[in-house]
């Protein structure tokens, strides 16, 4: 009514009480028309702040501090906050304290202008004013308000009565956190508080000595002795007759009770004399405390983690762990989860307490709740063992399968740990990830891949196991990402085996050429293959080429046609490949031959340069080994060259835009190596090379080397090598080597293939440009390899002369 | 120590809310966001607590507000479902038989209401009468002083 009669005399826009004022922004239908609303009554409210004191101020205050908590700036009711917290009147004081509580905090300017009314309002006569003062200091008092107000709030915490102490109490506490030093300030008082009677009292004396002793060791240290004092009020709540002014469900308290539990941890820690003391006390609230309703669960719950953390005795601990054992059981998700909780702070230091209970804790994986599923998730992580792995691991591969996606990345990782840690056998380990990946290979880490594959190669009896396990996984599903390049590497690397059809671990099954290669082929074309997946394929299929037969042309075709893929990573893959395929064949095979074991990764070998074509498949652990483990067998052949030659040739060098699959080696020219050339050629005429007919070079084991040269030019010949299969069965990965005498130059040409068939069906043909400036004696050692029969054959054959004319 | 305090109706909107840390506004809707964002979808018998960034995150639903408390990590869940249960009870000792409209109508003693039970993040009073005794005697001390000024100044 006032408010009414005030308003009508005023000219400018009407303002509403502020029931009104809730009542029309909640009938706006729009979210435009509740702007509309809002305006005009802020526009009022302003023109009311301009006005002098016309006793509505603390209803405009309101109303601001309403349209505020809905989301609308109100900034510009600061000022009015500072001056209604100045005004005499208590509804001004309170509606204005109320504000700058929810207006005002330590980094606004106008923050500091009520330290003054704070200040004045501490001392004043009626404790419902001290009070608010009080509150708003506790609230949003800055640093500095605090050190300037500090030595008042001693002051009421010593002389004034329970009301002004408790919130005296709880303002030091706000002045502790705020400015550290002054709890030295409040520690005399604090610790007087305790004889106190009145609940809110000691409840604030104890979270200030709780806060003291938790900032400053030595303050600690002089608490302890408050510990006999402390078990003294404890038993007083537990074995104390009904009090209906604090009675909780029949405890008695409990807020005070968990306060001063919390209190004795941090006294008990790490101390034998003050654990000691608060032994008894302890192991009869955990077994008084009536544990049917939450509360008396919330009093037991501090009570374990007291216990758990204080040097208790054995029988107090085996008690706490118990409880625990039973919250596991409890019917109330809450208490569940807080019990994993607390069993994963303590399963490091007593984890065979805890394995006790890992039947119920493996249980909870199935709760439907996401809460208590992460908690049992970690819990279980943390209790796989060697003795439980098989278990559990069944356990957890089931939780995987089912669980909620945010857990996925976390269940598969932590799978993968323990499977590393612990993995009875590799067979398992293998299997195992395999499960993985087909369940959720989209939230596994990047580094499984690589891991992976390691794993695979490094159990090279499992090979044929592995892909064809992988050949079939590939078959049923090309979504998974992780999965898919596994397999694809496998396929590429293994391929022979998935192609020989019978294996020990798993059923036989007949498995063509171009089945794989329509796997691949399926996995290169699909938009569900990411960039990544799509080059695995592709190098899986360029590797095939020398572990297949018949279809090594559709491999090329392949080849060829990414060749003009619009990803610039298959194209560039695809063209080497060809160039592999046309100039380079020779070197296909020893570019695509096995990879050796991998050893283990050293952490952060990041590859610097890249280590070229060959290993392009797998990224990083991979690639780091590859530089120095896969180039050996070439390398080791040209070494060898080097070694019979005399070290003085030219070693086979493969042309760079292929990827060597030789580092730079530096070519060791030795004294020694000059030497021994000399004497192979010393005092031989050079005799001018003119095309001859064919000559046969080499015959072994059924393996014919025909050689026939042809004049180029004066130092230039052309020689061509002609091999032939005469055995029955067919030579695939056939290859030649050659070296010569160290001023002639040396270009050997693309083989027309690389596979002998049985009984000379066909031959391979191979071109090798010599040039010789210096007309010294032309000598050629070549190096033949290649496989028949599932064995490697190597043999070198020197060729002294060459056919004339 | 509590973080913050914030009661939300099911959809979402902001009924009263009480920041014990020193945050500016921006970070504040941020934290609003999402706390309903974290608390309303959550099916009806889930568990009460939720982990958020470095706070463990209590709520409750009463009727159609929900109470979300945020909680540092050595504080204890169970008690704080508690003191937001004890918070409900001063507020429906007060109103008598308290719903949502009364927290909105009457927002400010809400706050009052609040502030007689919670300071600086810890519980103030553990007596449930002390608290409605002491807004009765203040709530009697501002009308008096109202009653006081409506009187003519002759």
């Amino acid at each position: 009514m006032l408010q009414r009669f005030v308003n009508t005399s005023n000219a400018m826009s009407p303002s509403v009480p502020l029931q009104e004022m809730i009542r029309a922004i909640r009938s706006a239908r729009t979210q435009c028309e509740e702007r509309g609303v809002i305006q005009r009554e802020c526009a009022a409210i302003r023109a009311q702040f301009r006005q002098a004191d016309n006793g509505g101020r603390s209803h405009n205050l309101a109303k601001l501090l309403y349209v505020h908590m809905l989301g609308y700036p109100a900034h510009f009711g600061q000022m009015e906050c500072v001056r209604m917290i100045a005004s005499p009147r208590y509804s001004e004081k309170r509606v204005g304290y109320l504000g700058a509580m929810m207006l005002l905090d330590e980094k606004q300017d106008a923050s500091l202008l009520i330290t003054n009314s704070i200040k004045n309002d501490l001392s004043h006569s009626n404790q419902y004013v001290q009070s608010l003062a009080l509150c708003t200091l506790a609230c949003m008092g800055s640093a500095e308000m605090c050190r300037d107000l500090a030595p008042e709030i001693d002051r009421l915490l010593r002389a004034s009565n329970s009301y002004i102490k408790k919130k005296a109490a709880l303002c030091a506490v706000h002045i502790v956190r705020k400015v550290h030093d002054l709890g030295e300030l409040f520690a005399p008082a604090a610790r007087s508080l305790l004889a106190e009677k009145n609940h809110g009292v000691l409840h604030g004396a104890v979270v200030l000595i709780t806060e003291l002793c938790e900032r400053s060791p030595e303050t600690l240290e002089r608490f302890r002795k408050t510990v006999p004092d402390l078990v003294q009020i404890m038993k007083g709540l537990v074995i104390s007759g009904y009090s209906p002014e604090h009675d909780v469900a029949g405890i008695s308290d409990p807020f005070l009770q968990v306060r001063i539990l919390r209190l004795l941890r941090i006294l008990g820690r790490n101390n034998e004399a003050a654990s000691d003391a608060m032994n008894d006390l302890l192991a009869q609230v955990a077994t008084n405390t009536d544990s049917t309703k939450t509360v008396g669960n919330a009093v037991l719950y501090e009570t374990v983690l007291t216990v758990l953390d204080i040097k208790s005795e054995s029988g107090l601990r085996v008690l706490a762990v118990n409880i625990l054992g039973r919250f596991l059981l409890n019917n109330d998700r809450n208490i569940r989860y807080i019990a994993m909780t607390s069993l994963q702070r303590i399963v490091g230091t007593d984890h065979n307490a805890v394995q006790r209970h890992r039947g119920t804790i493996v249980d909870c994986l199935k709760d439907q709740d996401a809460s208590v599923k992460r908690r049992a998730l970690e819990l279980s992580l943390a209790l796989v063992s060697a003795t439980n792995i098989r278990s559990m691991m069944k356990e957890l591969l089931l939780f995987l399968s089912s669980c909620p996606l945010e857990l996925r990345a976390q269940a598969a990782s932590g799978i993968f740990n323990a499977a590393e840690r612990y993995a009875p056998s590799q067979r398992w380990h293998i299997d195992t990830i395999l499960h993985v990946l087909t369940t959720a290979g989209g939230d596994v880490r990047d580094e499984t891949v690589p891991n992976l594959i390691q794993l695979i190669t490094n159990t090279s009896e499992l090979h044929c196991y592995t892909v064809h396990k992988l050949y079939r996984a590939l078959l049923s599903d090309i979504s998974q990402q992780s999965l898919v390049q596994v397999a694809c590497w496998c396929i590429g690397e293994y391929g022979d085996l998935l192609l020989r059809g019978e294996c020990q671990e798993t059923e036989p099954v007949q498995v063509t050429e171009d089945d794989v290669l329509d796997a691949l082929e399926t996995v290169l074309q699909s938009h569900m293959s990411a960039p990544a997946t799509r080059g695995f394929a592709l190098t899986a299929t360029m590797k095939l080429s020398t572990r297949i037969t018949d279809n090594v042309d559709r491999i090329r075709s392949i080849v060829s046609i990414y060749g003009s893929c619009i990803d610039v990573e298959l194209q560039q893959r695809a063209v080497e490949y060809n160039a592999l395929f046309k100039k380079y064949d020779h070197m296909r095979a020893a570019v695509l031959e096995r990879m050796p074991v991998i050893e283990k990764n050293s952490p952060g070998h990041t590859n610097g340069e890249s280590t070229r074509e060959a290993v392009k498949e797998v990224q990083p652990a991979k690639v780091k080994q590859a530089e120095t483990l896969l180039p050996q067998q070439p390398t080791s052949q040209v070494c060898d060259l080097l070694d019979l030659l005399g070290g003085s040739e030219e070693p086979l060098q493969p042309n760079p835009a292929v990827g060597s699959t030789v580092p730079v080696l530096p070519i060791s020219t030795s004294s020694t190596a000059g030497g021994d050339l000399l004497d192979l050629l010393g005092g031989l005429e050079p005799t001018p090379l003119t095309s001859a007919p064919t000559v046969t070079v080499y015959e072994k084991g059924g393996v014919t080397l025909t050689l026939s040269s042809e004049k180029q030019s004066d130092s230039g010949l052309t020689v061509t090598l002609t091999a032939c299969n005469s055995t029955d069965s067919d030579i695939s990965s056939f290859t030649l080597q050659a070296a010569v005498p160290k001023s002639v130059q040396l270009h050997m040409k693309a083989p027309s293939g690389d596979s002998l068939p049985a009984r000379g069906a066909a031959k391979v043909t191979q071109m090798v440009a010599l040039s010789n400036p210096n007309k010294v004696n032309l000598k050629m050692r070549i190096r033949i390899s290649y496989t028949s029969q599932g064995s490697a054959f190597q043999d070198t054959v020197q060729v002294d002369s060459f056919p004339e004319h | 120590m509590i973080r913050f305090l914030l009661l939300f109706s099911r959809q979402g909107k902001l009924r009263l809310q009480k920041w014990f840390t020193p945050l500016t506004d921006r970070e504040k809707k941020k934290v609003i966001r999402d706390m309903t964002m974290l608390v309303l979808p959550r099916p009806p018998r889930s568990s009460n607590f939720v982990q958020w960034r470095d706070l463990k995150i209590v709520y409750k639903r009463y009727a159609s507000l929900y109470f979300c408390a945020g909680l540092e990590q050595h504080d204890n869940e169970l008690l704080a479902l508690e003191v937001l249960h004890r918070y409900v009870e001063l507020l429906d000792k007060y109103f008598g038989n308290v719903c949502e409209l009364d927290i909105i109508f009457n927002f400010e003693k809400a706050y009052f209401i609040l502030d007689e039970f919670l300071m600086g993040g810890e519980i103030l009073e553990t007596s449930k009468l002390a608290v409605g005794a002491t807004m009765e005697e203040a709530d009697t001390l501002q009308e008096t002083m109202e009653e006081y000024m409506s009187k003519p100044a002759y």
